[in-house]
């Protein structure tokens, strides 16, 4: 099979979905009226509620969802060969996570502008409100785990990424300081950072770093681990002007010009897809396809961290109802854009599946480590980049990503336990908040050994609790379309797949982690198992008795005659 | 239109947009801070309506005619439905 086959059936049918199915979403599911006030202009209060050009919203929304899971999930899957990963990824971004991110975007904006945890009291009542917050917390605590060790590895196995990794943080300083206090022109920032940026990536492929095995009585990944964990402490307390808003805006950039890297270089040199389309020869211990393919690629099929994003911001600043359509579906096809690019990548970038077969010895051996490799191979096919700065560029990539979400997940886990503890009438500062958040971090990345690894091993773990979330979320849909007495299909189907492989994967995981006698992640895996089985009941209650009441719509159209 | 206008246009456009972007994600936190920063200074400037001793009110008191716009935004943030202060009825 032909790489660009692959991309361009990939591509055609996503664009179809955005063509057709999002078209059918938007009549007749969601019936999304250019004339309905939305809560930016209802609410219109230049904070949160703003009327933003649809292009622009997109740009926003989906640099914000976009983060490292869609390459990490993909490249972990495609272990179990490339059709299985393809499959889930094209038909999940159309009938998944297209509806799912409008579905959210729509629920918000007919709630004034309300987020999907505040919905969930409401459509699935008070347990749901509070299931909704064990769940986003736990979700969030698996990010900055599952992040530091992702990005770790990368240092690692990339130490050409090392200089422009670091290195990036001082040019989103420099941004910064240009931006408020020399108030120097964006577009001429814009140039001289990714500029600045490319430069670091030309002098860390020239200069690798590479630490010692042991440093501190700590492994190489391990003291990684450490540093990235102290410098999104401080990331997540410094006002967000100097580093966060910067760092977000170049990485935002690199993202476009990266994927437009790969893309191109895919057009221009056709590799061929080595890897099998079935894997029949898995290494041992490759978990089996079923349930776990559909938890280890999360984002890039169906995502609920799109729900929060959806609601959190972008329903706030939708200017027509319509836009939903565009930038929720369309939102969700960029990412599934990625996560076909780190298929391909991880695929078609080597020179014979026994290459191939050889970076994935072992479920969890690929990762993003094979997206660098295989990715670079087909750059330097491409364009002609020398295959090792190729590499840096996409490791610098990856981990740029990872780090955005890993700053800002810390970021916004401060802001859970400080209203945790000010329920519990505590009230604690930035400082204690900050310490609580990672020192919880790490003991969920050294739990499963002193490697640091557990952020890793608990991947498949973040994709049930992710998928829980899409399904708390899809909850919320369908019982606002019984009430209104419209189609739920669209929304049921995915509904009932994503719960029921959700907690079958939790199911099979157990045993993985008693057998492991990793103690520490089969109680979370109980939890979240918990937590699913609640989430079945609580929405199926509310789905229930939303099917008993009269259609709000049915309701209405006889009170007016 | 001749080329240099439209050159002028799409800059001005690429521009906005780029601006846009680099904005929009943390535009709510920017408006949140310097709201923040509002109340306390309402707070400070109506302090000695409000019962509690103010040492500098000499001063603010002149600026209370300056707030008035903005007072009944001010106290339905604070949590208090109805105008607090009798010589303010806003509402």
């Amino acid at each position: 099979m032909n790489s660009v086959v692959l991309a361009l059936i990939g591509v055609a049918m996503m664009i179809t979905g955005y063509a057709l199915y999002s078209k059918f979403l938007a009549r007749r599911v969601y019936r999304l009226k250019p004339a309905f006030a939305t809560p930016a202009h209802e609410h219109r209060d230049g904070v949160d509620f703003v009327p933003t050009n649809k292009y622009v919203l997109w740009g926003h929304h989906f640099t914000s969802v976009a983060g490292a899971a869609p390459i990490v999930g993909p490249a972990v899957a495609v272990i179990w060969g490339w059709l299985p990963a393809f499959l889930w990824v094209t038909i999940g971004t159309v009938f998944f996570a297209g509806m799912h991110d409008l579905g959210a975007l729509w629920a918000s904006v007919r709630n004034k502008g309300r987020s999907m945890g505040s919905l969930s009291g409401n459509y699935i009542g008070p347990r749901g409100r509070n299931l909704f917050l064990v769940v986003i917390f736990l979700l969030l605590l698996m990010v900055n785990a599952a992040f530091a060790v992702v990005i770790s590895n990368l240092l690692v196995s990339t130490p050409t990424a090392v200089i422009p990794t670091w290195g990036a943080i001082l040019v989103a300083l420099a941004v910064g300081q240009a931006m408020y206090r020399f108030r120097v022109s964006l577009p001429v920032v814009s140039v001289l950072g990714v500029v600045a940026l490319y430069a670091l990536i030309l002098v860390g492929d020239r200069v690798p770093v590479v630490l010692p095995e042991t440093i501190l009585g700590l492994s190489d990944n391990s003291f990684w681990i450490l540093v990235l964990f102290v410098y999104a402490g401080i990331a997540s307390v410094l006002p967000v002007w100097l580093l966060l808003q910067p760092r977000d805006y170049i990485n935002g950039l690199q993202l476009f010009i990266g994927l437009g890297i790969l893309y191109g270089a895919v057009l221009v040199s056709a590799p061929t897809v080595v890897a099998p389309a079935l894997n029949t020869n898995l290494p041992e211990g490759t978990p089996n396809i079923v349930p776990l393919l559909f938890v280890t690629i999360a984002c890039g099929a169906i995502s609920g961290f799109h729900g929060m994003v959806s609601s959190g911001t972008s329903s706030k600043q939708l200017d027509k109802e319509t836009d939903a359509r565009f930038v929720g579906y369309f939102g969700a096809v960029g990412e599934g854009l990625l996560a076909l690019g780190a298929i391909i990548a991880t695929t078609a970038g080597f020179r014979t599946l026994a290459d191939w077969e050889a970076v994935y010895s072992a479920f969890n051996s690929g990762g993003v480590a094979a997206f660098v490799t295989g990715g670079g191979s087909i750059i330097n096919a491409g364009l002609g980049i020398p295959v090792s700065l190729s590499a840096t560029i996409l490791a610098t990539m990856a981990v740029l990503f990872a780090a955005t979400t890993m700053d800002t997940g810390v970021r916004l886990q401060r802001f859970v336990v400080q209203e945790a503890a000010e329920l519990a009438g505590i009230r604690i500062g930035k400082g204690v908040s900050t310490v609580v958040v990672l020192v919880v971090a790490l003991g969920l990345a050294f739990g499963a050994g002193a490697d640091g690894s557990g952020g890793m091993v608990i991947w498949p773990l973040f994709g049930t609790t992710n998928q829980l979330l899409a399904g708390l979320t899809l909850s919320i849909v369908a019982v606002m379309l019984l009430r209104k007495g419209r189609p739920v299909l669209p929304v049921l189907v995915p509904l009932v797949f994503v719960l029921s492989m959700s907690v079958f994967a939790l199911v099979v995981q157990i045993g993985t982690f008693y057998a492991a006698g990793n103690w520490l992640l089969l109680g979370m895996d109980l939890v979240i198992l918990v937590a699913a089985l609640w989430v079945i009941v609580e929405a199926g209650l509310a789905m229930a008795a939303a099917r008993r009441a009269p259609a709000e719509e049915a309701v209405a159209e006889s009170a007016r005659h | 239109m001749t080329t240099r206008e439209t050159f002028e246009l799409a800059r001005t456009r690429l521009a906005a947009g780029l601006r846009e972007l680099y904005v929009a994600p943390y535009r709510s936190t920017f408006a949140r801070a310097r709201r923040d920063e509002e109340d306390l200074f309402l707070m400070m400037v109506l302090a000695e309506a409000l019962g509690v001793p103010n040492p500098v009110s000499y001063y603010t008191v002149e600026l209370l005619p300056a707030v008035y716009d903005r007072f009944h935004d001010w106290h339905r943030r604070m949590g208090l439905d109805r105008s607090p202060l009798e010589h303010i009825s806003c509402c």
